[in-house]
């Protein structure tokens, strides 16, 4: 399907287009520091809560202004450099995180009329436009090559800061963050399969209406199988350096990790994005798995809905985000590498196949029983496959055969 | 639930009123009885300072943080019961790493803890605390300076490290007096045994403390002995 984008882009560009795009970037810029910044308070005071403790209550009602307090606090701080640092590159990487943060929420339907089967264009100053900044053909493809070049800044910041933990930990955050992408994007590949469409929008409206019942809601949770949602879940915890992925900012082991030389600001750049990408990921997931802003309109206009809907979703899935960080303690390296690889790759690619075979069984009319029986046999064998490679692997190394 | 209980388990904690969280600033935990805070000198029921300044709290404090120095009472006008007293006394606290060796040191119980440590002090001269400012007051109870933030029961209790060891040497001193009087206080009781402390301070759930003093005590036959550490 060829994607059609934003229709206020599609005519004739003048200055009422500008205008309306230049109030989107400003409103998603600010949407995004607010939310960042609730995120950190509402992370730190339900963890607190989880763990019997109290949490941020001093500054505001109920501490609400503390992260407002630490980035003035941030901001007067000395700002060191370390005598060894490799300075430009020591600038450069803080923005190298911060900046595709920012970018990955451009993709994001925030908002938007998609009940009662509208295809989530709203009219703005009488244009017809989509309430997200940029619905490129490309669509969620943009969003992994931003989150990819997120790890440039990171390992930068790690080999230019001149120190030896911070190089650690930027390596293991590199390798992290590289192998989890793989599982990150065969659970995407499950979901555009499902979809048939890389754009964003084009992903929510094919989840807006009823499925089964007139009640069931169309998402792909349910189209793609649970599967790679709970992939992508587990997966973009670990892209994002959270709890209880975060050996990269093992404070037992390697300090503060790349961060460790940061001070001031650049630190709260780091920070920054680090919060940041965990709202923008929650939105991902919101659009990939929870039909993003589309859910039925029960009373007023339908575009408010929309942003209802979103920031509904959002919250619940940062709820659980914080949720697993308050309960599970942090996993070890190795740990982490196996069920990167022999978890959560395997699984992906082996319902990949699964669900094309369903979709071209669909197509060409198969009997629907027995693709389901030999789909889960081929399923079952794989499995059986790669559990019988890695016992093998793992005896011969007990053995000292191979390293 | 197997892998996934431990979910429940935190959900569980939202909205509970109970917090391990202390309000510090505003609130204080409870302190042990022989927490090592800023010294007093003491006095005897008379008035009289216990200080003979012999200077061994100065020779046995590894920090070499204080300084002492002794001079004859005059006749008339005695300081302390004895021939001499301390002429000088002071103690730098930005030095001073509260172990206590200068209390055990002392021979007349002059110099103690109180369990107040939480003074900061803007400048050295605070930080340098002379012997007007340590000696007990005519009540018997540490002197508030203004940079010291004293809360109620803290200068209560301001022998309690000396009368848990033992003055004589011996293991078994429990329920023995071997101090003089205070100012202000009189002759202290003694602390109870062990195992009637523990039995008094956790009633119910004691396993860990004694656990603890299992550790603490390997190699003692008797229990009731352990206090003299």
């Amino acid at each position: 399907m060829m994607s059609g984008g934003d229709p206020l882009l599609a005519g004739h560009v003048d200055l009422a287009v500008v205008l309306i795009v230049l109030l989107k970037v400003v409103g998603i810029f600010a949407f995004l520091l607010v939310a960042t910044m609730l995120m950190i308070w509402f992370e730190r005071k339900f963890v607190s809560d989880l763990q019997n403790r109290v949490g941020p209550n001093t500054a505001g009602p109920f501490g609400v202004l503390q992260t407002l307090a630490d980035g003035i606090k941030f901001f007067f701080k000395e700002d060191l450099k370390p005598a060894r640092a490799e300075l430009r590159v020591f600038i450069l990487a803080p923005f190298l995180t911060v900046v595709p943060a920012f970018l990955l929420f451009t993709i994001i339907p925030f908002g938007g009329d998609f009940s009662n089967g509208h295809d989530g264009s709203v009219e703005m100053f009488g244009r017809t436009t989509y309430l997200q900044l940029a619905d490129p053909a490309i669509g969620i493809l943009f969003a992994l090559a931003m989150s990819s070049i997120a790890v440039y800044g990171v390992m930068l910041a790690g080999w230019s800061s001149g120190s030896k933990y911070p190089l650690l930990g930027s390596v293991r955050a590199s390798a992290q963050m590289v192998s989890y992408e793989a599982a990150l994007g065969l659970s995407i590949c499950a979901v555009v399969l499902t979809t048939g469409t890389l754009s964003t929008h084009e992903m929510v409206v094919s989840q807006a209406g009823s499925g089964w019942g007139n009640f069931i809601p169309n998402w792909n949770l349910l189209a793609a199988g649970i599967v790679p949602f709970v992939v992508f879940m587990i997966a973009s915890q670990a892209e994002l350096n959270r709890p209880p992925f975060d050996v990269v900012e093992a404070e037992q082991e390697l300090v503060g990790s790349y961060h460790t030389e940061y001070s001031s600001i650049r630190f709260a750049l780091f920070f920054v994005a680090e919060f940041m990408n965990s709202v923008t990921m929650a939105a991902i997931i919101a659009t990939l798995f929870l039909g993003g802003p589309a859910g039925p309109a029960l009373f007023g206009p339908g575009w408010l809905w929309g942003m209802i809907w979103f920031l509904v979703k959002v919250i619940g899935l940062l709820f659980v985000f914080v949720w697993v960080r308050g309960t599970v303690p942090r996993v070890r390296y190795d740990q982490l590498m196996d069920l990167g690889w022999k978890v959560l790759i395997p699984l992906s690619l082996g319902w990949i196949l699964v669900l094309a075979t369903f979709h071209v069984a669909r197509e060409q009319h198969w009997n629907g029983v027995i693709t389901i029986v030999i789909g889960g046999a081929v399923f079952l064998i794989g499995y059986g496959l790669l559990k019988f490679a890695i016992a093998t692997s793992k005896a011969r190394r007990l053995e000292g055969v191979v390293d | 639930m197997g892998y996934l209980g431990g979910f429940l388990v935190s959900l569980r904690q939202i909205g509970r009123k109970q917090r391990v969280t202390t309000q510090y600033p505003k609130e204080k935990a409870p302190k042990p009885a022989r927490v090592h805070g800023r010294h007093v000198l003491n006095r005897y029921e008379d008035g009289m300072e216990k200080c003979i300044g012999c200077e061994l709290c100065a020779g046995v404090c590894p920090a070499k943080c204080i300084y002492v120095r002794g001079a004859d009472n005059e006749p008339d006008a005695p300081v302390s019961p004895g021939e001499r007293y301390g002429y000088i006394y002071e103690i730098n606290y930005l030095r001073c790493i509260h172990c206590d060796l200068c209390v055990e040191a002392c021979p007349t119980e002059a110099i103690t803890e109180s369990k107040m440590f939480e003074f900061s002090f803007t400048n050295r001269a605070d930080a340098i605390y002379t012997k007007a400012e340590l000696v007990v007051d005519d009540e018997g109870l540490p002197q508030k300076l203004p940079w010291e933030d004293w809360r109620p029961g803290e200068d209560t209790m301001t022998s309690a490290w000396m009368r848990a060891t033992s003055p004589s040497g011996a293991a078994n001193f429990e329920g023995i007096v071997g101090w003089s009087g205070e100012l202000g206080y009189g002759v202290r009781a003694p602390e109870a045994a062990q195992d009637i402390k523990d039995a008094i301070t956790s009633p119910q759930h004691d396993d860990h403390g004694h656990d603890d003093h299992g550790h603490d005590d390997h190699g003692h036959d008797d229990d009731s002995h352990d206090g003299g550490h």
